[in-house]
């Protein structure tokens, strides 16, 4: 039997598992706590820092932080919602987001946090790089202009795919998607069956043929803000929790 | 995969270093240093040589600056391009080689034979402007020396030759052949003391490691690399944790911009170093030791083998070492390929691993899980210099130096406008006047304490001591007299952070490049009021959710600039009165398609209301 | 009292947006009760002669005319808003971004498929406007006061936010009508 340890989050009492991360914790007792590059099953590696949390007053992303006896986390502050925002602006900036045609609209958690961080535009300057868009896969589209460099789909296909199709080249700014080829997706052994082909939060990595099977507007998250899920999941099972979610998204005046 | 050249010359080289996945910087170094490039092909044979995936390799390959998948020429030229060498005339010498060569930079000859790189700081800044021909070091730069070692390597491509004069001390040793010079200012009781070859570790041997390590404690040795972690207890951690084997790593990985003391020290007192390291192993538990040696220090490597070879032969390395049975240790040097991020010890470990520099997740520590997945120290070279000291002397010679609190000598590297630059040892504690004074800088109009990474500080702050209790650093003084503009400053010190970020987090990688857009726009006389707090709060982000010390530490040019040099940013900016965007220039939008349709934009004829 | 006056114009745009606004359907009677439309493609007043509170600007700039009438709108308006992806983002026009300038102009204008210029001439007439080097969003040009995305934002956002400015209340919009596509 795993020992169990208690700390609190916005001043909730919550218990964990000991070795458990703040972010497993929270989010198995129904508190959200937004993410990009962490997904479940994957080594969390605190790449994107939405999940910024203070941990007895330090900042420390939640993926990656384990809990510990009575530590006190601040999730939901006024200050990591505008570091949150700011870190999902630097995202939309970086990368060439053009919401309006890409097949992910609706589905896509970088739109989403940013609806749900109430973004109505980003306030830095748009940096439009140059990337690339292969289509050589039969099966499969990667999009470079919409990646976020998260990291989901190269340990995917390495940790739960035993492929490495994918992996970064470059650094800093220049750093980039790589594939495990000279050149081409086409030419690695990804297959539409790999778990690496859902692991994308964004639009970079797309099935062809699929894109509007459910039509905009009536996706996942036209319908409800990201972690809506987690939060009503919880409502339902844990004692006093909170309902969250449809929570009126603030626009914000920029 | 013999069967052609490249994967000929990668076998070779390959079966030099052994099939091992963690011999990949050695084995990409050398297929650079043979084809000049780790093209495709060399890739592809390195990742079957080494049974990992081709993407893995040729995300390592561009991880690094010295390495590149494209060709370079025979003689890549890496001109230093910091902020003090450019103060000292970067622009000047960059203009003499490009006309001199007829490229410009980043590009290399149609002959194939030149490149001209820009680089980070080489550590050279007390002689600059400085370059990197190959692995030789080329000092004190003008455009007329351009010009003439453009000539020479055209009649000769050695670059070795272009050395006619030997820098101080091992610098004229046969093994080093360097022009640089040590400019060693003052040595101080500590590090650069007299030493005793050998006494300090047979000192150590002849106690228990516990009390090696209670030695170190009692000396108050704290990290000098900067973050001023207490050595011992670092120790300690390492030893209590559960694996084997052990793994001591000196970080010579010299990047901060401004600091060269390491590099000083390495030339003249490697003995010292190795004695620490060797003791740290001792202390520790472990049986090998790591020097990771950035690439801009390559030149000093063939000295530095030397060293070892004459410890082992002195009976200061290998097996039973001074006598002490069972106390069995070596040393080996890591070449770094150019990359500051791995002076951060996790993603040092990652380098000498053969990955990516980027920092790992903590926990866990190196301490718990480090190289190799076993429990590693990594100090600072000038960390191990006084353990050996500490070890030579004792704790208590050691704490008559510095304060209570910061104990020992702290070596500074004083470069910028001032009459002495060079390396300095002097007692923790002493105030920024005092090194001012010390260094022949009685205009200084602003001192960077601590590197790009650092603080800036100016006159009000002058009698701040350098000490862990207030201006911690890892002994980088740059010195900028009252001609030099703040934003100018900044923004090559963002120039490096953007290059050198690692990319694996958001702040970082993208926050970074954005700090600079806003500090070039008030450069440029398009900043408005709103710019400033929009750097503050965009540096504040960085510096709170950034995933390692570089991130973290990145913001601090902008933050404490504007913090204490407010006014200078304050003339710089101005509201329009129409509202509309400072930034956005009219007259530079349209410039391509004025040239495309040979006219002038209409806008220029028209009177704003 | 005089009513508030309302302009709109469409930069780099495609007149979605436009269209959106006229999707309030009925509910442009209410409007028109307490605004009145001044500068507008819908009432094609050409300039402003008149201030007004509040300018709705679609599109982002992509040459020289797009930058003076957005300067314009700025001048001439108290509270200015983005309304699409195209004036908080650049949106498709902003596809050229990644394309040299000439090279647009030619595939434009000289080497299209469907195009006929034996002459190969890229038109320099003084009429048309010059290409900026990069399609921009509105608030990289001139301050603005708040955005609507979406592609185009909904006529029920468009009214939420029209009607919480003309009442001076704050912009709080619910999250069905903050979309960006």
């Amino acid at each position: 039997m795993s020992e169990t340890v208690s700390f609190t989050i916005d001043g909730k009492r919550l218990t964990a598992r000991a070795g458990q991360t703040i972010l497993a914790a929270a989010e198995a007792s129904g508190v959200y706590i937004p993410r990009l590059c962490h997904k479940d099953g994957l080594n969390p590696v605190g790449g994107c820092r939405v999940c910024t949390v203070r941990v007895n007053g330090r900042p420390a992303s939640a993926c990656t932080q384990p809990v510990s006896a009575g530590i006190v986390v601040d999730n939901d502050t006024d200050e990591l919602r505008s570091w949150r925002r700011q870190i999902v602006e630097m995202l939309f900036v970086e990368g060439n987001h053009f919401c309006m045609f890409c097949e992910k609209s609706g589905n896509c958690e970088l739109q989403a946090l940013a609806y749900r961080l109430g973004i109505t535009a980003p306030r830095y300057p748009y940096l439009w790089p140059k990337r690339d868009v292969d289509a050589s896969h039969p099966d499969i589209i990667l999009d470079r202009n919409r990646c976020i460099l998260c990291g989901r789909c190269e340990r995917t296909s390495r940790d739960l795919d035993g492929k490495s199709v994918f992996g970064f080249i470059e650094r800093g700014i220049h750093k980039t998607l790589a594939v495990n080829a000279e050149a081409r997706l086409g030419d690695t052994g990804l297959d539409l069956t790999d778990q690496a082909v859902n692991a994308c939060p964004v639009g970079a990595i797309l099935k062809k043929r699929t894109a509007y099977r459910t039509p905009v507007g009536q996706r996942q998250f036209d319908r409800e803000p990201i972690g809506t899920g987690v939060e009503t999941r919880a409502s339902l099972t844990v004692r006093g929790g909170e309902p969250g979610g449809g929570k009126p998204v603030q626009g914000e005046a920029r | 995969m013999g069967e052609n050249p490249v994967g000929r010359v990668v076998e070779e080289i390959a079966r030099e270093h052994g099939r091992e996945r963690w011999r990949l910087m050695d084995i990409a170094r050398g297929v650079q240093q043979r084809l000049g490039c780790v093209n495709s092909r060399a890739v592809d044979a390195i990742a079957s040589w080494l049974g990992v995936s081709r993407v893995e390799v040729e995300g390592f390959v561009t991880f690094y600056s010295f390495l590149s998948t494209e060709p370079k020429g025979r003689v890549v030229i890496r001109l230093c391009d910091d902020v003090i060498d450019r103060m000292a005339g970067y622009e000047e010498v960059r203009r003499g080689f490009e006309t001199a060569l007829g490229i410009s930079l980043g590009q290399t000859t149609p002959d194939g034979v030149f490149t001209l790189e820009r680089t980070a700081c080489l550590g050279m800044c007390d002689q600059g402007p400085a370059a990197l021909v190959n692995d030789v070091v080329v000092t004190n730069l003008s455009s007329d020396k351009a010009r003439s070692i453009v000539r020479a390597l055209r009649e000769n491509p050695r670059p070795e030759r272009l050395v006619q004069r030997f820098g101080s001390g091992n610098n004229a040793h046969p093994l080093v052949r360097s022009m640089v010079e040590n400019n060693l200012r003052k040595a101080g009781p500590i590090v650069f003391s007299e030493q005793a070859r050998g006494e300090a570790i047979r000192k150590a041997v002849a106690i228990r490691p516990a009390e090696v390590i209670r030695a170190v404690k009692t000396a108050r040795l704290r990290g000098r690399g900067g973050a001023g972690f207490p050595t011992g207890m670092k120790w300690e951690f390492a030893r209590g944790a559960e694996g084997s084997p052990k793994y001591v790593i000196c970080n010579a990985d010299e990047g901060e911009p401004g600091t060269f003391k390491d590099r000083v020290l390495l030339t003249e007192m490697p003995d010292r170093v190795f004695a620490g390291l060797t003791i740290a192993g001792y202390a520790v538990g472990a049986s090998e030791g790591i020097l990771y040696l950035r690439a801009e220090y390559a030149y000093l490597r063939r000295f530095l083998e030397h060293i070892l070879d004459r410890r082992r032969a002195d009976g200061l390395l290998g097996k039973d070492i001074c006598g002490r049975a069972g106390f069995n240790f070596d040393i080996r040097i890591q070449m770094g390929a150019g990359a500051y991020v791995c002076g951060e010890e996790t993603a040092l470990i990652n380098s000498c691993e053969g990955r990516r520099g980027e920092p790992r997740t903590r926990p866990p520590f190196p301490a718990q899980r480090g190289y190799l997945d076993c429990p590693t120290v990594v100090n600072n070279v000038e960390t191990l210099a006084c353990v050996t000291r500490i070890l030579e002397a004792g704790p208590a010679t050691f704490c008559e130096h510095g304060t209570p609190q910061s104990s020992g000598t702290k070596l500074l590297s004083i470069s910028g406008d001032c009459g002495l630059p060079g390396v300095y040892e002097v007692g923790m504690g002493i105030s920024v006047r005092g090194v001012l004074e010390m260094c022949g800088a009685d205009e200084a109009m602003a001192v960077q304490v601590g590197g790009a990474s650092g603080r800036m500080v100016g006159p009000a702050s002058y009698n701040r001591t350098i000490d862990f209790d207030d201006l911690s650093t890892g002994g980088a003084i740059m010195v900028f007299g009252p001609d030099r503009s703040i934003p100018e400053i900044v923004s090559a010190f963002m120039d490096f952070f953007v290059d050198e970020s690692c990319g694996v987090c958001t702040p970082c990688r993208v926050g970074t490049r954005l700090l600079k857009e806003r500090i070039d726009r008030i450069r440029a006389g398009r900043g408005e009021p709103g710019d400033i707090e929009e750097l503050v709060q965009l540096g504040e982000t960085i510096k709170q959710t950034s995933r390692c010390g570089l991130g973290q530490s990145a913001a601090n040019p902008v933050l404490f600039t504007i913090k204490g040099f407010r006014h200078v940013y304050d003339e710089m900016v101005s509201h329009d009165p129409h509202g509309y965007q400072r930034s956005f220039d009219l007259n530079e939008s349209v410039r391509e398609a004025e040239r495309i349709a040979g006219r002038r934009s209409i806008h220029h004829r028209e009177v704003r209301t | 009292m005089s009513k508030p006056r309302l302009a709109t114009c469409s930069l780099a745009g495609c007149f979605g947006c436009h269209m959106s606004i006229l999707d309030i359907d009925e509910r442009m009677l209410e409007l028109a009760e307490v605004i009145q439309f001044h500068k507008s493609p819908i009432t094609d007043i050409k300039t402003f002669t008149e201030r007004c509170r509040i300018g709705l600007v679609e599109g982002g700039c992509a040459n020289e005319e797009n930058v003076e009438v957005l300067r314009a709108f700025r001048r001439n308006c108290d509270i200015l808003v983005s309304v699409g992806d195209c004036a908080t983002m650049g949106g498709i026009p902003a596809l050229r971004n990644f394309v040299e300038i000439e090279e647009c102009l030619r595939e434009a204008y000289v080497d299209g498929p469907s195009t006929h210029n034996p002459d190969g001439v890229i038109p320099r007439d003084i009429e048309l406007p010059l290409l900026l080097d990069k399609v921009r969003p509105a608030h990289e040009v001139v301050h603005m006061d708040y955005s609507l995305p979406g592609c185009p934002p909904s006529a029920d956002t468009i009214w939420a936010a029209v009607t919480a400015l003309l009442s001076e209340s704050p912009v709080n919009l619910p999250y069905p009508l903050v979309k960006y596509d």
